[in-house]
């Protein structure tokens, strides 16, 4: 998780102005209005509201099966909803035919034409408009230098590498310079080091061109890594939509931070203490957790307290001053390189992973297995949740 | 190579040999021969008593003269001709009625795919024969076409169909079509669905996609069925000498009368010879196109 982390900080930065959806003067581009799609008796997505707004690059996350495909295709239009309104610009998109719709799609199988040149499969849209062919051949040189695929215009598409394919695929679908770009996991059948290339690439790309991107993935280091926003679906809902940041660090929901990351998740009740604090009764012959919280609990609620294993410290003795500090044994040291994974059992029995940085080269290895060790964390580095 | 590679190779030669070339090379050196009265009713036969003198003899009593005759008589080159217009014709027929079917099938619920290539298979289970002579059955004067025809009232008096060139394109159409539809069938089966997607993404109308993505998709199927249906139907006999009349000349039917009405062996041989050669062409294009495909698909 650390590397990307590290890369989102830096995004993260360039794009601090770029938060339209605080801003209540911004209209949505796209806006689904309780929209619900059925498959028979299979409730695909359940009423479902989103906002999302130009020049974003919005990212839909979630397991397969949990509606993002099927969101995504009523936007190209391959889909009806059952009930409900999407408005593309303010106007009612519902009736509209896909090839009606200023909305492009990239197929997760790139569906690139094979009787055709990776020139004609870029120009295949626009000569479907009433472009002339000067238009067209400056439009289609311009995509073929924005993907770098000059060098093979004149090819099939099963005479270049799948990366390739994939460019011509993106180059394809922006041509028509549409108002929204759909990606259906764009990167899914790449290898892992030309992905996180590529990633890049699509963030400059839709930078430079400024098109509205939304991007199915499963991925959550890709959805992390592209997107301004990131919705989690789960079952036809939308579970959070929040900036990759706010995603990782206050999910909402068990589910979220769960689904996101790493996380150590430690149940109990819920004891409010003061303002904006709470201890969590979580174990017998145990201190109670203390944690900071937004929300007011009832005493006794029962809640879930997440805390990721970067934000839990290792020590050989008990921190001075720490909010939280338990006692326990090394069970499990998984070396990653950039970063170690402690897992530590606590006195009671429970595991909780904690994670520290190489940051030095061949450093002497603090503890080793079955060593006593402190874990401890400060009020603010968790999240108490409640669902 | 050893001695097993070269014979699993050998052995499909081997076969190429016993069943082409060795019955062919008879068919050429009988389309040089002379007619005769006689068992066989060829000359010159090769007499190997007579040695070395013999085999020259043999050879000199081979000569071109049949082929040259081909070339005198008009009835022969207006048959091949003929033939050619009637393949041609019919397969352009078949490829009309037989795209839309096999569009159908490749478009129906997959559940359904298996009975309906089972469906389009099944008149194979019956002779040939008796199908065509089905059609004689239904085209004659007093056939069911015309009988219901006249029962409807679109006709007061029954329509000659049987013993017409139309009677051979139906009867063309309907035996070969099953060799248009598989092929196709078989293309646009395979045809990936997001494709057509792509397509309208991209601004195509569902007329426009199929017109730009489905059908030159389609084109290797297309190719073959139409190779399928014309290279057996440019020789085709058993359908013209059925349902055809005195007007159909198809050199099928006139090699048969030369080869059993008039006994003459050696023009029948070259009417032949001639026929394989006009077929070689179509068959050399044919494999071409599978190859190629073969090629694209790797």
């Amino acid at each position: 998780m650390s590397p990307d982390a590290a890369q989102q900080d830096t995004s993260q930065q360039a794009s601090r102005e770029f938060a339209p959806w605080n801003d209540p003067e911004e209209r949505p581009l796209i806006r689904f209005l309780s929209v619900t799609k059925k498959f028979g008796e299979f409730t695909a997505i359940d009423d479902l509201t989103l906002d999302i707004y130009r020049r974003e690059f919005f990212a839909l996350l979630g397991p397969s099966g949990c509606g993002k495909t099927t969101l995504m295709r009523m936007l190209a239009g391959f889909e009806a909803p059952t009930g409900g309104t999407i408005l593309l610009d303010g106007q009612d998109i519902v009736p509209v035919p896909p090839n009606r719709r200023p909305v492009n799609m990239m197929f997760q199988s790139y569906a690139l034409f094979p009787h055709l040149s990776v020139r004609d499969n870029i120009a295949f849209g626009l000569k479907r408009s009433r472009m002339s062919r000067e238009a067209i051949e400056e439009r289609v040189a311009e995509m073929l230098r924005l993907t770098r695929l000059e060098r093979f215009a004149t090819r099939k598409p099963h005479q270049i590498s799948g990366g390739q394919r994939q460019r011509v695929a993106l180059a394809r679908s922006l041509a028509k310079a549409p108002k929204l770009l759909l990606l259906d996991e764009p990167l899914g059948a790449l290898d892992k080091k030309l992905r996180q290339e590529t990633q890049f690439e699509l963030m400059d790309i839709q930078e430079r061109t400024g098109t509205t991107f939304v991007i199915v993935t499963h991925d959550q280091e890709e959805a992390m890594t592209v997107a301004s926003r990131v919705a989690v679906m789960d079952e036809g809902r939308i579970v959070q939509v929040a900036t990759p940041a706010e995603i990782y660090e206050s999910p909402n929901s068990v589910y979220v931070a769960d689904f996101i990351g790493d996380v150590n998740l430690i149940e109990g009740t819920a004891r409010p203490k003061g303002e904006n604090r709470v201890e969590i009764d979580w174990a017998e012959g145990q201190p109670p957790l203390i944690a900071a919280s937004q929300e007011r609990l009832a005493p006794g609620t029962r809640v879930h307290f997440a805390i990721r294993p970067e934000k839990v410290a290792i020590s050989s003795e008990r921190p001075a001053q720490a909010a939280n500090a338990f006692r326990g044994r090394v069970h499990d040291i998984a070396y990653l390189g950039n970063i170690s994974t402690y897992h530590v059992m606590l006195e009671n029995g429970h595991l909780i992973m904690a994670q520290t940085a190489n940051s030095r080269r061949i450093s002497r290895r603090g503890f080793s297995w079955e060593d006593t060790v402190w874990l401890s964390w400060t009020d603010s580095a968790g999240v108490v949740l409640t669902r | 190579m050893s001695i097993r590679r070269i014979a699993i190779v050998a052995i499909p030669y081997l076969w190429l040999l016993a069943l082409f070339l060795v019955p062919f090379a008879i068919v050429v050196k009988i389309s040089l021969s002379d007619a005769a009265l006689a068992i066989p009713p060829y000359v010159p036969t090769l007499d190997l008593s007579a040695g070395l003198e013999g085999v020259k003899e043999f050879f000199a009593g081979l000569d071109f003269e049949n082929f040259v005759f081909l070339t005198e008589d008009e009835l022969y080159w207006r048959a091949y001709l003929s033939s050619l217009k009637i393949a041609l014709l019919s397969t352009a027929l078949t490829l009309l009625v037989g795209y839309p079917i096999a569009y159908g099938m490749s478009r129906a619920p997959s559940e359904w795919r298996p009975t309906l290539m089972m469906l389009v298979i099944l008149p194979f289970w019956t002779s040939f024969l008796i199908r065509v002579y089905a059609w004689i059955g239904i085209l004659s004067n007093e056939g069911f076409l015309n009988q219901l025809l006249l029962w409807s009232g679109l006709i007061t008096e029954p329509l000659t169909l049987l013993n017409t060139n139309f009677a051979v394109y139906v009867g063309i159409v309907y035996t070969y079509l099953p060799f248009m539809i598989l092929p196709i069938y078989a293309t646009l089966e395979k045809l990936d669905e997001s494709l057509l997607e792509a397509a309208e993404d991209l601004g195509c109308s569902r007329l426009s996609s199929f017109w730009t993505v489905t059908l030159p998709l389609s084109r290797p199927g297309v190719i073959a069925g139409c190779f399928l249906v014309f290279i057996p139907a440019i020789g085709e006999f058993v359908i013209p000498s059925l349902l055809g009349g005195s007007e159909t000349l198809m050199i099928g039917k006139v090699l048969w009368e030369e080869f059993f009405s008039n006994r003459d062996w050696p023009v029948a041989s070259a009417v032949a010879v001639i026929l394989l050669l006009v077929l070689v062409i179509p068959i050399i294009l044919f494999q071409r196109n599978e190859q190629k495909q073969q090629e694209a698909d790797q």
